[in-house]
C-alpha cells in the first residue's frame, strides 16, 4: 500500500503537448507499473492524439468522463495554471498534483479555498510531485533512485527529496511514498495534512520530513506529531544559513519579520520529538537509527 | 520586489490616499527648489533606501530652513547607511526625499500581507506605531489587531470600521481611516504586492489621517501582468553579482563566506549552504542553476563565483533526475576552457549517469577533486578553502 498515488490511480496530464508536458508523460508511462496514464487535456487540441498515442481533451470533465480518470498532473504555464487546478478540483479530479512554478499568489489564495471545499486533495504547486515506488508517479522525479519499502518522505523541494531518497535506499530503506508538497507560500497539502496520510498509512513504518525557512508548517506539523505519531519520524530543516529578508529560489524560502528561521522550526522538532538530523547527508541513516 | 518610499508614496496618490507631499533630489543644491516648492516651514529629509530602521541610523532629519534642509541633504546624500536591516557593510544613500512636515498628535501602524496558515491576506494595525513591528509582536502582542480578508471579496467597510475603532479613533477621523484602509487593500490586490507597510500611519494636530512612510513589496510570480513593476526596480538597490545572475536567469543570493557552491535545485542549494558550515567553512552564496544545468549556466554560474573576492573553493553538487551528470561534466569541462578557474573545485555527482560523469572529470585531465559523497564533498572543500586563508 501507499498514500495517495495507489493502485486505484488513473492519471491525467494537463498540459500534455507542452514540453515539460509531454516529456514527463513519457516519463510515467514507463515508470508507471499499477497507476496508468490515460489521457492529456489542452485547449484547442481535443480529439486528436498525443505523440505517446493519448487521446487528447479540451476539457478535464470530457477526460474524466471518457477514461474514467480520477488524478491529474498539472505542467501548464504558471498564467493558467491556477485556472487548470480549479478546473481539475470543479470535474471532481480527487488527487492533483501540480508541478508549475511562479504560480502569483494572489491566484492561488482566490482558488486556494474553492480547492480544498471541493474535496479533491492538492499537491504543489512548485512541487516535484508525488512517487509510489512499485505503483507509479506523478510529477518529475527520477524514479530509479527510489525503492519500494515502508518509509514515507515529505519534502518542500525537489533535489532535496531525491537527496533523501537515494539516502534511504543507499542504508536499505525503500520508501512508501515520497510526497514533494511544494516550495511555495501557498499548497493544497501543507506538511501537517501530508504527515497525517502517513501516520494512518499501515504500510509506512518511519516518515522522513523535510523543511526549509518560512512560513510555520513545520512547526504546526511538529505539535502535532508530537501528540498523535508513534512511528519514528526524522527532521531536516534546509536554510541554517540562509539570511534573513532575502528569498532563496523556493518563493516561500524567506525569513521575514523574525518568523520562518530554521532555528525555530529544529526547536520544535526536537521538542516533539523527531529525531533531527545533524546535516543533510546523514538523513538516511539517522532513519535507520531511530529503527533500531 | 522592493521598491522605495517615494515610489510607494506615489502608488498610494494614484489611489488618492493622504501622503505629504515631497520630492525627491539627487543632489544636494537641488534642495533649495524643493524648499521653496513645498512652502512648508518644517521639512524632513529621509534617506531613500530598501532597509528599514533609517531614522536610527542618522537618515532621516528635520530641517526648519532652507540652509538647513541644503545641509542635510549634503550630508545624507552619499552617506553609508547603516541599520539593522543593511547589515554592517550599510548601504549608499544616492536619494532623499524632502517631505512637508506633519505635526504628528498620534502614530499608528498598517500592514498587510499573506497569512501563510490561513491562505488568505490579513490587514494588521497598532496603537504602537512609530516603533519595530516585530517588538510588538514579541513583547505585547495583544496590542496588534488583526482582520483576515476573504481574497474573493477583499476587505470589508465593517472590517475597517472595527479596526479604525479598535485604534481608538473617532468621527471624522474613522471615516478617514476607513478610506486608508480600503485604499490600502485596493493597492495591494491591484499591484499583486506581498508586503504594504504604513509605519507610521498618523493623526496630525488638525486631526488628519496621513501616511508618513510606505514600504511596499511586490509578488514577482505576478511580474508579467504588471510591466509598469519593473521601471520602479532600482539595481543600485541590489548586490551587482545578483543583478548578473538574474540576467543569466541563474537564482543567486551573495553571502559573505568563502564556499562558493553550485548546486540544482533551490532546497539542495540551502541545504549545501548549511553543510558547509558543518564543515568547517562558510558558504558564500546560494547558487540554484536549475534543473536544466547546461554548459552555459555552469559556464555562468563559475564566472558568478569566481568574480566574489571571497571565494577561495567551490563545491559544485549535483542530484541528477531529469538532468544527466555527464552532461554537466561536460557542462564542468567546457567552462573551465572559458574561464579561469584559480580557486580549487570540489564536485559531488550523484543521480542519473553519475558514474559517467565522474569518469569524464577523472579523464578530462582537469585539477578538480571529485567527492565521494555529500559529506565528503563538504570536509573536502571546507579543507581546501580554510587552507588558502591561511
Amino acid at each position: 500500500m501507499a498514500v495517495l498515488i495507489t493502485e486505484k490511480t488513473r492519471i491525467l496530464v494537463q498540459g500534455i503537448t507542452g514540453k515539460e508536458g509531454s516529456f514527463h508523460a513519457a516519463q510515467m508511462l514507463e515508470y508507471n507499473t499499477k497507476a496508468p496514464v490515460v489521457a492529456g487535456v489542452t485547449p484547442g487540441k481535443g480529439g486528436s492524439k498525443s505523440e505517446h498515442g493519448l487521446p487528447v481533451f479540451n476539457t478535464v470533465k470530457e477526460a474524466a468522463e471518457q477514461t474514467g480518470a480520477n488524478a491529474s498532473v498539472i505542467f501548464v504555464p504558471p498564467m493558467f495554471a491556477a485556472d487548470a487546478i480549479m478546473e481539475a478540483a470543479g470535474a471532481g479530479i480527487e488527487l492533483i498534483v501540480a508541478i508549475t512554478e511562479g504560480i502569483p499568489v494572489k491566484d492561488m489564495q482566490s482558488i486556494i479555498h474553492f480547492v480544498r471545499k471541493s474535496g479533491s486533495v492538492l499537491v504543489g504547486p512548485n512541487c516535484p510531485g508525488l512517487i509510489s515506488p512499485g505503483i507509479g508517479k506523478m510529477g518529475i522525479m527520477p524514479g530509479f533512485i527510489t525503492s519500494p519499502g515502508n518509509i514515507g518522505v515529505i519534502s518542500r523541494s525537489g533535489t532535496l527529496t531525491y537527496e533523501a531518497v537515494g539516502q534511504l535506499s543507499a542504508v536499505g530503506l525503500g520508501q512508501s511514498t515520497a510526497i514533494g508538497i511544494g516550495g511555495d507560500p501557498i499548497i493544497g497539502l501543507p506538511h501537517l495534512e501530508a504527515i497525517k496520510l502517513l501516520a494512518e498509512d499501515p504500510a509506512t513504518d518511519g516518515i522522513v520530513m523535510i523543511g526549509e525557512i518560512g512560513g510555520t508548517a513545520e512547526e504546526t506539523a511538529a505539535a502535532w506529531i508530537k501528540e498523535h505519531v508513534k512511528k519514528p519520524v526524522v527532521g531536516f530543516i534546509a536554510g541554517v544559513t540562509a539570511p534573513p529578508g532575502k528569498r532563496m529560489g523556493h518563493a516561500g524560502a524567506i525569513i521575514s519579520g523574525g518568523s520562518g528561521t530554521a532555528q525555530s522550526k529544529i526547536e520544535a522538532m526536537k521538542a516533539a520529538g523527531i529525531h533531527v538530523a545533524a546535516s543533510p547527508a546523514e538523513i538516511g541513516i539517522t532513519m535507520k537509527r531511530a529503527l533500531g | 520586489m522592493k521598491i522605495h518610499e517615494y515610489q510607494a508614496k506615489q502608488i498610494l496618490r494614484k489611489y488618492n490616499l493622504n501622503v505629504p507631499n515631497g520630492i525627491v533630489i539627487e543632489k544636494a543644491e537641488e534642495a533649495d527648489g524643493a524648499w521653496d516648492a513645498l512652502g512648508s516651514a518644517v521639512v524632513v529629509v529621509k534617506a531613500q533606501i530598501h532597509a528599514g530602521g533609517r531614522g536610527k541610523g542618522g537618515g532621516v532629519k528635520l530641517a526648519k530652513s532652507k540652509a538647513e534642509a541644503q545641509e542635510h541633504a549634503n550630508s545624507i546624500l552619499g552617506m553609508n547607511l547603516v541599520t539593522h536591516q543593511t547589515g554592517p557593510e550599510g548601504k549608499k544613500v544616492l536619494k532623499v526625499l524632502i517631505e512637508e512636515g506633519t505635526d504628528i498628535a498620534k502614530e499608528y501602524y498598517i500592514g498587510i500581507t499573506l497569512d501563510r496558515a490561513q491562505g488568505k491576506p490579513v490587514m494588521m494595525v497598532s496603537t504602537e506605531g512609530g516603533t519595530e513591528i516585530e517588538t510588538v509582536a514579541k513583547n505585547t502582542p495583544e496590542k496588534i489587531i488583526k482582520e483576515t480578508i476573504e481574497p474573493t471579496l477583499g476587505l470589508q467597510r465593517w472590517q475597517a470600521a472595527r479596526l479604525a475603532y479598535a485604534l481608538g479613533l473617532s468621527g471624522d477621523e474613522v471615516k478617514q481611516t476607513i478610506k486608508m484602509l480600503t485604499g490600502l487593500w485596493q493597492v495591494y490586490n491591484a499591484e499583486d504586492c506581498s508586503l504594504i507597510e504604513i509605519n507610521p500611519l498618523v493623526k496630525t494636530a488638525s486631526g488628519e489621517i496621513k501616511a508618513l512612510d510606505c514600504k511596499i513589496n511586490f509578488d514577482d510570480n505576478a511580474a508579467y501582468r504588471h510591466p509598469d513593476q519593473a521601471e520602479l526596480r532600482d539595481l543600485t538597490e541590489e548586490d551587482p553579482l545578483e543583478v548578473e545572475a538574474s540576467e543569466h536567469n541563474l537564482n543567486y543570493v551573495r553571502l559573505d563566506g568563502n564556499v562558493g557552491c553550485m548546486v540544482n535545485g533551490a532546497g539542495l542549494a540551502m541545504a549545501t549552504m548549511d553543510i558547509i558550515k558543518y564543515a568547517g567553512a562558510e558558504p558564500a552564496n546560494f547558487l540554484d542553476v536549475g534543473g536544466g544545468a547546461n554548459v552555459e549556466t555552469v559556464t555562468n554560474g563559475f564566472k558568478l563565483l569566481l568574480s566574489d573576492p571571497n571565494v577561495k573553493g567551490i563545491f559544485v553538487n549535483i542530484f541528477g533526475g531529469i538532468v544527466r551528470c555527464d552532461r554537466i561534466a561536460n557542462g564542468i569541462i567546457e567552462a573551465a576552457k572559458l574561464v579561469d578557474i584559480h580557486v580549487p573545485v570540489v564536485v559531488r555527482l550523484e543521480g542519473t549517469n553519475a558514474k559517467e560523469g565522474r569518469e569524464l572529470l577523472a579523464q578530462s585531465g582537469l585539477t578538480l577533486t571529485v567527492a565521494e559523497s555529500f559529506l565528503d564533498g563538504a570536509k573536502k572543500v571546507a579543507e581546501l578553502a580554510n587552507e588558502s586563508k591561511r
